[in-house]
C-alpha cells in the first residue's frame, strides 16, 4: 500500500508542473497586461513600461516563470497587485470559504438526492413519484444563478428570513449560528441541480434492483418493505449511485463560482474571475495552483481509499 | 419490521435535524439591525490598498477621501481648489514654486504631528527613486507630479514645491486622492503593508479591514474641521450590481453608489432617496481621422449629427447622463464654454454632409468594449450607435472585447484596424483629457492617448499656453476657445456626461454627491 501511495504521488509532479506551464502560458498570452488594468485610463506606453519595471514584469517570459517557480517551491507565491497582500493568504482563505459551500452542497444533494430517488422508485408512477419527478425536472432546468436571485427576492428582500449576501454578518456575527444562516441560500442554491441529477439516477438505480430477484425473494420471506427498500435495495444501488456522486462533487465545486457572484461568497471562485478582469497574473497563477493541487491530491485520497476497500483495483 | 421502523426513523431524525438547523437559521433575525451612528456603504469591489499613493480606482478613493486629507482639497460642490492641511499657498510670478503655510497643532491618527517633514516625505516616497520607502509602491500616478523636481522643508509648518516648468493643474492635482498626506510614521512601521495599516489626519480613523467582506473606519474626535457626525462608517464590496440592489432593499446597506439605470426604478418609492451629480465625465467615440471615411471632416460631422444622442440617454442609459457638447464636461463649470450646443440629432443633415463629402465607401468597423470604468452601458450603446449610423448610410460592423482587451487594443491607436471606438474619461482637472487625447504630439506612437490621430495646431498651441498660464481666467478662455474649434473638427462624436447617482435609505441625512466623484461622509448623520 504504502509503495502505491508514493507512486501515485510521485505520478502527480508531472501533471503539477504541466499545470504550473499551462496557466503562466495563458496569463501571459491573454492581451492586456496588469500595468494597463491597474492604469486604466492613464495607461500611456511610458507609464505603462515603468509600472511593468517595477511589478517585475520586463523580465523575458521564460525567466519570469523559473523565478515565479523557483519562489513557489520555497511557499513564496508573490502578492497579488490587486489587493496587495500575500497570494498564498488570499487563496488558503478564500479556498475554505468554497469548500464550506460546496461541501454543504454536496451533503444536501446526496442526501435529499438519493432520499427522493429512492421514494420515488419505491412508489413508482404513484402521486409521490409524480411530484418529484415533477420537481427534479424543474430543479434541473432552472440555472443556479437565476434561482440564487429569485431566493433573494423571496427570502431576503420581501420576507427578510435570510440575509442578501455574505458570509457573516457585518455586526455583531461571526459564530456558527451567523454563518449557517448566511449559508442556507447559496448551499440550497447551488445544490438544487444536482440533487435533481442524484435523484434521476438514484431512482432509476433503485427501478433496476427493486426488479431482481433477490429482492422478490426477500419479500417473500416476508422482509418489511421499509427494510426491503431501504436496507437491501439501496445497498445493491449504491454501487452506481456513488460513481455519480463523485461527478456532482466536482460539479458543486465548479458551479459555485456563480452561486459565490451571486451571494457574493467571499469564496475562490469569484477570487479567480475578479483576477481574471485585473490581470492580477500571481493571483490567478497561484490561485490555479493550488486550487488543481487540492483537486490532484483528494483524487489520490479518493483512489487510494477506493484500493482499500476494493483491493482489485490496486495496481 | 422493527428493524426497518428503526431505520426509517434513525433517518428521519437526521433529515428532521437539517430541516431544523434550517428552520433555526431562519429564526434568527434577518438583517441585523446595524446601530444608529453607523454607516453602512455598499461598495463596487474590494479595495486594492488604503495608502492614497498606490492606488488608482475610484472605488478605492471612496474609503480613502474620508481617511486622509491633502493639502487642498475641493471646495463642496465644485470642483475649485480650498485650503485643507494647508492654510494658504503663495505661487511665484513665473508660476514654477508654490510655498504652502500648513496647519497648526494637526496630528496623525498614529499620533505622530503632521508638519512639513511629513509632506516632504510623502512627495519624496512617490517621486525619488532612492527614497528608502519607495519601494512601498509602485505609485501609478505619480506622473500626476512629474513636474516637481524638489520638496523641501522651509520651516515646520512651511513647505516648498519647486516644478521644472508652470504647470497649472498642479494644484488640482495636490486635491486628488494621489495627493492625499499619509502618515511617515505608519509608513516607517509597517512598510509594504501600510496600505492595510493606514494612517491620515482625516475625519475618519481606521479600525479593521475583513478581507472580501468589510473596511471599517471609526470617528476622529480630533479631527480639525469638527469631529464627523458618524460614529462609524463600514465600507462592504458587492461587486454583483443586482446584488448590491438587493441589500439596499432588503436594509443590508445604508448606502449605494453606481445604482445600475435599470435598478433606479426600484428606489423611487418611500424609504429612498436617489441623488444625481453630473461630473466630470466624458463618453465618446474616438474616429480615426488618420485614414477612412473620418478622414474626412464632413464625415465626421455626419456622424454627430445621425447619432440621436437623447434617445441614448433617456433611453438605454435611462437619465443617468445628459448629452454632451464638446470635449470638456460642464461640471468644470470655469472653463466650461457655455455657448456651445450639442450637435443636434439630424438624420437629414448628415446624409447631405456624406453626399457632399462623396466617400464611397462608408463601412466602418467599430469597437466595442463590454464594460469598464466609466464606460456606462457599452454594448447597449454601442448597438443603437450602430443603428443610427446604418440609417443614414454607413455600415457598421461592431467588434467587442473585454475592457483590458479593448484598451490593448484602443490605447496604440486605431490604424489598419477599426475607423472607431468607444471611450470614457474622468479627470480632475480641464487640462488632463484634451492634453492627453487631442494634441498631436499625443498621439500614440508619441505615448499619448490621441488614438484617431486628430492634429489641429491651434489646438495643440492652445492647449499647451493653458497649460503653463497660473492665471484661471486666462486658462478658462484658451479652454473655452479650444472647445469651440474641437467641437467644429469633430475628431470625436460627444456622447454623454454621466451623472453619478447613489441611493441612500431614509435614515441617512445630509448626504450629498460631489462633482469630483468622491465620497464624502464627515457631514453625514444616520438615525
Amino acid at each position: 500500500m504504502g509503495s502505491y501511495i508514493v507512486k501515485r504521488l510521485l505520478s502527480a509532479i508531472p501533471v503539477l508542473l504541466g499545470i504550473t506551464v499551462i496557466v503562466f502560458l495563458i496569463m501571459a498570452m491573454i492581451p492586456g497586461d496588469p500595468a494597463t488594468a491597474i492604469l486604466g485610463s492613464y495607461a500611456t506606453p511610458e507609464n505603462v513600461a515603468k509600472l511593468n519595471r517595477d511589478l517585475g514584469l520586463d523580465e523575458p517570459l521564460v525567466a519570469r516563470y523559473f523565478i515565479w517557480l523557483g519562489n513557489m517551491l520555497q511557499g513564496d507565491f508573490g502578492r497579488s497587485f490587486s489587493l496587495n497582500r500575500p497570494v498564498l493568504d488570499e487563496v488558503t482563505e478564500r479556498f475554505m470559504a468554497t469548500l464550506i459551500l460546496a461541501g454543504t452542497s454536496f451533503v444536501l444533494c446526496a442526501l435529499f438526492g438519493i432520499m427522493a430517488g429512492v421514494v420515488s422508485a419505491a412508489r413508482q408512477y404513484g402521486w409521490a413519484d409524480r411530484g418529484i419527478t415533477f420537481a427534479v425536472l424543474l430543479g434541473i432546468s432552472i440555472p443556479s444563478f437565476f434561482l440564487g436571485m429569485m431566493m433573494i427576492l423571496i427570502f431576503a428582500v420581501h420576507l427578510r428570513w435570510f440575509p442578501v449576501s455574505g458570509m457573516y454578518a457585518i455586526y455583531g456575527g461571526g459564530d456558527l449560528a451567523d454563518l449557517l444562516h448566511h449559508l442556507v441560500m447559496p448551499a440550497v442554491a447551488l445544490s438544487v441541480v444536482a440533487t435533481g441529477v442524484v435523484a434521476r439516477l438514484a431512482r432509476s438505480a433503485m427501478l433496476e434492483v427493486l426488479r431482481q430477484d433477490f429482492i422478490r425473494t426477500a419479500r417473500a420471506k416476508g422482509v418489511g418493505e421499509g427494510r426491503v427498500v431501504w436496507r437491501h435495495a439501496l445497498k445493491a444501488a449504491m454501487v452506481s449511485i456513488i460513481p455519480v456522486l463523485g461527478i456532482q462533487a466536482g460539479f458543486v465545486l465548479s458551479g459555485a463560482v456563480y452561486i459565490e457572484m451571486v451571494f457574493q461568497w467571499p469564496g475562490v471562485g469569484r477570487m479567480l474571475v475578479d483576477a481574471i478582469l485585473k490581470r492580477d497574473i500571481l493571483l490567478v497563477q497561484g490561485g490555479v495552483v493550488i486550487v488543481a493541487a487540492c483537486y490532484v491530491l483528494f483524487n489520490i485520497a479518493v483512489d487510494v481509499a477506493q484500493s482499500l476497500l476494493d483491493p482489485r483495483i490496486k495496481t | 419490521m422493527q428493524q426497518g421502523m428503526l431505520n426509517w426513523t434513525r433517518r428521519g431524525v437526521l433529515a428532521a435535524g437539517v430541516a431544523m438547523s434550517m428552520a433555526l437559521g431562519a429564526t434568527a433575525p434577518a438583517t441585523a439591525q446595524t446601530p444608529p451612528g453607523v454607516l453602512i456603504v455598499g461598495q463596487i469591489a474590494e479595495p486594492k490598498a488604503l495608502d492614497p499613493a498606490a492606488v488608482t480606482a475610484v472605488n478605492d478613493f471612496r474609503i480613502l477621501m474620508n481617511v486622509y486629507d491633502g493639502l487642498v482639497r475641493y471646495r463642496d460642490g465644485t470642483l475649485e481648489v480650498e485650503p485643507a492641511l494647508a492654510t494658504a499657498w503663495e505661487i511665484s510670478e513665473d508660476g514654477t514654486e508654490y510655498t504652502f503655510t500648513l496647519r497648526e497643532g494637526v496630528r496623525f491618527h498614529d499620533g505622530s504631528d503632521f508638519n512639513a517633514e511629513a509632506v516632504v516625505f510623502n512627495f519624496e516616497r512617490m517621486l525619488n527613486e532612492d527614497h528608502p520607502y519607495h519601494d512601498t509602491g509602485p505609485f501609478p500616478l505619480a506622473f500626476f507630479f512629474s513636474a516637481v523636481e524638489s520638496v523641501e522643508a522651509v520651516d515646520d509648518l512651511t513647505v516648498r514645491f519647486t516644478l521644472n516648468e508652470p504647470y497649472a493643474p498642479f494644484l488640482s492635482n495636490l486635491a486628488y486622492p494621489t495627493g492625499l498626506i499619509v502618515s511617515p510614521a505608519a509608513v516607517e512601521q509597517h512598510g509594504a503593508d501600510f496600505g492595510r495599516n493606514p494612517s491620515g489626519t482625516g475625519p475618519f480613523t481606521f479600525k479593521e479591514w475583513r478581507s472580501n467582506e468589510a473596511v471599517v473606519v471609526e470617528k476622529n474626535p480630533e479631527y480639525w474641521d469638527g469631529a464627523p457626525e458618524l460614529d462609524a462608517v463600514v465600507f462592504r464590496p458587492i461587486t454583483d450590481a443586482n446584488t448590491r440592489t438587493a441589500e439596499m432593499l432588503a436594509g443590508g446597506i445604508d448606502l449605494m453608489v453606481e445604482v445600475p439605470p435599470v435598478s433606479l426604478s426600484e428606489f423611487q418609492g418611500e424609504g429612498f432617496t436617489v441623488h444625481e451629480q453630473a461630473g466630470p465625465h466624458l463618453w465618446f467615440l474616438i474616429l480615426n481621422a488618420k485614414e477612412g471615411p473620418f478622414a474626412d471632416k464632413r464625415v465626421r460631422q455626419a456622424a454627430n449629427y445621425a447619432i440621436n444622442k437623447t434617445a441614448l440617454v433617456d433611453n438605454v442609459l435611462e437619465g443617468t447622463a445628459d448629452v454632451a457638447a464638446g470635449p470638456t464636461p460642464p461640471a468644470f463649470a470655469w472653463a466650461y464654454n457655455e455657448s456651445l450646443e450639442p450637435y443636434p440629432y439630424d438624420p437629414e443633415k448628415a446624409k447631405a454632409l456624406l453626399a457632399e463629402a462623396g466617400v464611397d465607401d462608408l463601412s466602418l468597423t467599430f469597437y466595442v468594449t463590454e464594460g469598464g470604468s466609466g464606460m456606462l452601458d457599452p454594448v447597449a450603446m454601442g448597438t443603437a450607435i450602430q443603428a443610427d449610423l446604418n440609417a443614414v448610410g454607413f455600415d457598421t460592423e461592431i467588434e467587442t472585447y473585454e475592457w483590458n482587451t479593448f484598451l490593448g487594443e484602443v490605447n496604440p491607436g486605431l490604424e489598419g484596424k477599426a475607423d472607431m471606438a468607444e471611450m470614457a474619461w474622468m479627470t480632475n482637472d480641464p487640462d488632463t483629457l484634451p492634453y492627453l487625447a487631442l494634441r498631436t504630439d499625443a498621439w500614440p506612437d508619441k505615448g499619448g492617448f490621441n488614438s484617431g490621430y486628430y492634429s489641429n495646431p491651434e489646438v495643440d498651441k492652445l492647449l499647451e499656453a493653458a497649460r503653463v498660464a497660473t492665471d484661471q481666467e486666462k486658462r478658462a478662455e484658451l479652454y473655452k476657445r479650444m472647445q469651440e474649434i474641437v467641437q467644429e473638427d469633430a475628431p470625436w462624436v460627444f456622447v454623454a456626461n454621466w451623472k453619478q447617482n447613489a441611493v441612500t435609505s431614509e435614515a441617512v441625512e445630509n448626504f450629498a454627491l460631489q462633482p469630483s466623484f468622491f465620497l464624502l461622509l464627515d457631514d453625514v448623520v444616520k438615525n
